[in-house]
């Protein structure tokens, strides 16, 4: 039997010794629920999976010049971070209960967490959360739990997704959303301030927004700190090697969807959910935590810290439900961030914005193609009306060999010509001039 | 060993970006960072270096054995992470559906999670299954959730959960999230006792959440009256699946009376733990539940190819971003159709069976909690070792380092004093085992001879016993 | 160790009363029981606190405990000594590991709370 060591001599054999039969094995669930005619297909030979599964992938159309974005993105990811990641003793681990066989993991989550400090400008981060949308769940919760209070301002250019997926969540508890609709790209002051008051307990902001425009939220974040409220950000991590930090504009707590940081799309997952928080906030954030220690003879070590105010021990008064991290994920992060080094994640991050701007020029450039949004600063996507349904024409630029970008009428109404274009540094001037002629030719 | 940050050396490089072949932009500066963050400056053979040694600090199940109770810590076929590294399935967009015939450019994946769905109803007598839960605890969460839907839906006035002193953390932490209030209900022989389920039955009650075989590795004779008594105040029954691999290929949740059932496909179905993620938890619900679910939801045409349906209105919403952890399903997928109809029957019987011999060979040296015929893992306790030599649960644990063995589960469950909690899985071999049980009685002996040697292992491991009280009180938990 | 002239909890909290003040702590029992103290999570100044409910969290590295008010009234004084040196309460649980000062407003939450005999009984039937 496949993956199955003893063969049936030795299980004969064990079962003599302890004196049993194989029905004894079973005997405790009683004949009655015992179930005899399961009727799954014949076990396959490893050729015969490869093969149907090579066939089934190419089902899939993972050809196309992608310029599609929304939160989850096509970069450049070096050979390196494979090979490193797939070094069994990782991959093959669990949680490190046992700090002395798990060192490596655990060093790894300390130097994650500290990379993540660095990347956000802020003072501790957690061991990761399974993604983006679930990091932002945890924050809201965790602002809750800070501020005793329940009123949440969400503003309407934070990723759709995870606003749904929010919603979903706190169906069964008490938590009020008040949701504020950005004004060309950008978020509108106006309407966070009048609806802040001592009842808020964060105001929930993205940057760069789903629309890709960016912003300073230094202003709101002071706002909400006279209030008492929290300001919580989810960020793109690639972008911050150019942009303003959450940590600069004063947030509270930051989130942000780490499958940037040299993780495969892979058709939704799995992917990253990162957290940094303020520091004094520590006790409040969900989710595991390494710290530095000694042993017992000095010697640096790391161990899971903080452990207490989780589920196997709070129970039901834990911060989270939650019981694991993507650690295998934060380690992939964390290699991609060490290969890029200070200079690599800046300049791929330049390049991103580059190489959109160039793409922006050229497609407005396009008869009856013309720019959503006026004026604004955008990092490595933007918004362009086209003269008729996006939807239709991104559907004809697929048969041209393009996953042209995003129609934002999937999420947004009154933008059915709006479409979501993204350019990471793995698209050349050339893809981007091809883009503009199928463009212009299927309009 | 150095972290990463103190073998930096300004201005050295790995990788170059690019092709930077268009005009820079220059946004404005008010909206920039004042300095590039302060990762680490390395050539790709020093990354190479430092991971490979920080690698060689860890243990994984290719390392040696790794008896991690409750943890399922079974072999991770290789054949798995090859298919699952296909350009097809790796970089696939996840909102390609959402494009206009997108679905169409995603057959091979939507398949996968299709097929998926059958042949998970089929091992757990469910109706429908969702493959979104990104882990086992937050496909807790979503059993609760779909749970309470169910319960607003038919105007039920429910209030608590019924879950036994002997469940995993995470059930009263999701049934608090879900809404509700918990109520203990104590175990007797070592598992759920109906008496006192009977006791706590009032219309209040919301549901259960049980786990079968427990944290004892026993399996409760009574479950299917559980389940029967749970449904006469329509309450729903919830089946944890983190122990599926004991009963898997003899038994199904759907036939015990359970309504909702989570399947962590990182233990039962053989998809690696990376260190603590990432892993998989899909729920399956009965026919009544299955308008629930959350959305998307695949589904097949007539005519063969398959879809995405959003449109399902009493759907508890969006509980992850897409269609939950692909890769970690596309292995599982792959592992189940290795193993097919009759290896996946030898799984439980093997695992099982690896169990009981342990714990026959193991009994005369430590105390068994509850000597009689155990499922996938055994427990014992080291309270003997404790009374005769102050010999803890840890120090049996860090002696097994110092023979080559990842410990087992220590101090879980709670209701067992000095428990050590050992589960084999089907994997491992006679000789293995054999060798584990040797290095187990030679411990013993240890305690009774050298108990004071015992307190200073493990001498072979690169840290002993590390201060997690320092590590909580003067908190270091990031190199800044 | 019990101490006379101390009132008690069940859930092991004690308090000193003089006036209308009670200083208040966790017993050298729930100190043991808890193991390293590594944190102190103390209730804000002013905040009004209802007997029998949580008012304060004590985190070891094994376990986070809810800390119950033993009395009804208002925080008027914390030990902020406890936010640099939780151990204090592993040292010395009845004096310099105390938590905090709560102003009553009657005395009705004193009448369910133990004495030092009838807490030693409580925790005899609690170790067996």
């Amino acid at each position: 039997m496949p993956f199955i060591s003893n063969t049936s001599e030795q299980q004969a054999r064990m079962l003599a010794e302890i004196g049993l039969t194989k029905n004894d094995l079973f005997a405790d669930i009683g004949e009655e629920l015992l179930y005899e005619d399961f009727k799954l297909p014949a076990g396959l030979s490893e050729q015969r999976v490869r093969d149907s599964m090579a066939e089934l992938a190419e089902k899939n159309s993972t050809h196309l010049t992608c310029f599609l974005g929304g939160g989850f993105y096509d970069h450049f990811i070096p050979a390196a971070v494979n090979a490193i990641v797939s070094r069994s003793e990782f991959y093959t681990a669990y949680t490190p209960y046992q700090p002395e066989l798990s060192q490596g993991i655990l060093q790894a989550t300390y130097e994650y967490q500290s990379v993540i400090c660095r990347l956000t400008e802020m003072e501790v981060a957690n061991a990761s959360l399974y993604d983006g949308g679930t990091a932002l769940y945890e924050a809201m919760m965790m602002a809750h739990r800070i501020t005793g209070r329940n009123k949440i301002i969400i503003d309407g250019s934070v990723n759709p997704i995870y606003r749904v997926m929010i919603r979903s969540y706190t169906r069964n508890l008490k938590i009020e959303f008040e949701e504020s609709q950005c004004t060309d790209g950008l978020v509108d002051r106006g309407q966070i301030f009048e609806r802040l008051d001592d009842k808020t307990s964060a105001v929930i902001l993205q940057n760069p927004n789903f629309f890709g425009c960016i912003d300073d939220f230094s202003d709101i974040a002071a706002a909400a700190h006279d209030k008492g409220a929290l300001l919580i950000v989810s960020c793109y991590p690639v972008s911050l090697g150019i942009l303003k930090t959450p940590g600069a504009m004063g947030a509270d707590i930051v989130t942000g969807e780490g499958q940037s940081l040299g993780l495969p799309l892979a058709f939704g997952g799995p992917y990253l959910g990162l957290m940094a928080a303020r520091k004094k906030h520590v006790r409040k954030m969900p989710g595991r935590i390494s710290g530095e220690t000694t042993d017992a003879f000095g010697r640096r070590a790391y161990v899971l810290t903080l452990q207490a105010r989780e589920q196997h021990i709070r129970r039901a008064k834990a911060t989270s439900n939650i019981c694991s991290n993507e650690a295998l994920c934060a380690l992939t992060a964390l290699v991609y961030l060490s290969l890029l080094g200070k200079e690599g994640l800046r300049e791929t991050s330049q390049l991103c914005a580059d190489k959109a701007n160039y793409a922006y020029k050229r497609l407005t450039a396009i008869p009856g193609v013309q720019p959503h949004f006026r004026g604004e600063w955008f990092f490595n996507e933007f918004v362009l009306d086209l003269p008729c349904e996006a939807a239709d024409v991104i559907g004809k630029l697929i048969e041209r060999g393009f996953a042209a970008g995003f129609p934002l009428s999937r999420y947004y109404s009154g933008m059915e010509n709006s479409i979501l274009i993204c350019v990471t540094e793995k698209r050349t001037r050339h893809e981007i001039g091809m883009l503009a002629e199928a463009l212009e030719s299927v309009l | 060993m150095k972290l990463i940050f103190e073998k930096s050396v300004p201005g050295r490089r790995a990788v170059q970006a690019g092709p930077g072949d268009v005009p820079a932009v220059n946004i404005q500066s008010t909206l920039l960072r004042e300095s590039a963050a302060e990762l680490p400056e390395l050539s790709e053979l020093d990354v190479v270096r430092h991971f490979t040694e920080l690698s060689h600090r860890n243990f994984g199940v290719d390392s040696n054995f790794y008896p991690l109770g409750s943890c399922t810590m079974k072999y991770n076929p290789k054949v798995a992470e090859h298919i699952a590294s296909y350009p097809g399935f790796a970089r696939l967009h996840p909102l390609l559906p959402q494009l206009r015939m997108g679905g169409m450019l995603t057959q091979g994946a939507l398949r996968v999670l299709y097929e998926m769905d059958l042949l998970l109803r089929e091992i757990t007598g469910m109706a429908g299954f969702t493959m979104q839960p990104l882990a086992g605890a937050h496909g807790e969460l979503t059993g609760m959730m779909i749970m309470a839907a169910y319960h607003a839906d038919k105007g039920n006035k429910k209030t608590t959960v019924l879950i036994p002193d002997s469940a995993h953390g995470t059930n009263p932490a999701s049934a608090a999230i879900a809404g509700y209030s918990v109520a203990t209900i104590p175990s007797k022989d070592g598992v759920m006792d109906v008496d006192a389920v009977k006791e706590h039955l009032s219309d209040d009650v919301a549901g259960l959440m049980l786990t079968c075989p427990n944290t004892l590795g026993l399996f409760n004779p009574h479950v299917k009256e559980i389940c029967d008594l749970i449904h006469s105040v329509n309450g729903l029954a919830y089946y944890d699946g983190a122990n599926l691999n004991a009963i898997v290929g003899k038994a199904r949740p759907g036939d015990f009376g359970f309504d909702i059932v989570h399947v962590n496909l990182h233990k039962t179905f053989a998809t690696p733990h990376g260190g603590g993620g990432p892993g998989a938890g899909p729920v399956g619900v009965t026919e009544e539940l299955v308008p629930y679910l959350p959305v998307s939801v695949v589904a097949k045409r007539s005519d063969g190819t398959y879809t995405l349906e959003y449109d399902r209105p009493k759907s508890i919403g969006y509980i992850a971003p897409f269609y939950g952890n692909f890769s970690v399903v596309l292995k599982a997928y792959v592992y189940i159709l290795m193993l097919g109809n009759e290896g996946l029957r030898r799984v439980a019987e093997n695992a099982v069976l690896n169990a009981n011999y342990v714990k026959e060979k193991l009994k005369s040296h430590y105390r068994i909690a509850f000597d009689r015929l155990c499922k996938h893992e055994c427990v014992f306790s080291i309270s003997d070792q404790m009374a005769h030599n102050g010999i803890r649960a840890i120090d049996i644990a860090k002696a097994l380092i110092d023979r080559g063995f990842h410990p087992p589960t220590v101090y879980f469950p709670t209701v067992v004093h000095e428990a050590m909690m050992i589960e084999p899985t089907e994997s491992e071999s006679k000789e293995t085992l054999d060798g584990f049980i040797d290095a187990m009685i030679d411990i013993a002996g240890q305690a009774g001879s050298d108990p004071a040697r015992l307190k200073t292992a493990p001498a072979t491991a690169p840290v002993c016993r590390p201060n997690e009280t320092a590590a909580a009180r003067n908190l270091n938990i990031a190199c800044l | 160790m019990i101490v006379e002239g101390l009132v008690y909890t069940k859930q092991h909290e004690w308090a000193k009363v003089e006036g209308n003040i009670a200083t208040v702590g966790i017993t050298d029992y729930a100190q043991m029981l808890l193991g390293e103290i590594v944190f102190v999570e103390l209730p804000v100044v002013g905040t009004e606190v209802i007997s029998e409910h949580e008012m304060a969290v004590v985190e070891s590295t094994k376990a986070a405990s809810d800390i119950f008010a033993p009395v009804t009234g208002k925080i008027v004084s914390v030990n902020s000594t406890l936010e640099s040196e939780p151990e204090l309460i592993n040292k010395d649980c009845y004096n310099a590991g105390w938590i905090c000062r709560i102003e009553m407003a009657d005395d009705a939450s004193l009448e369910s709370l133990l004495n030092a005999e009838q807490y030693k009984q409580h925790v005899k039937g609690a170790g067996q």
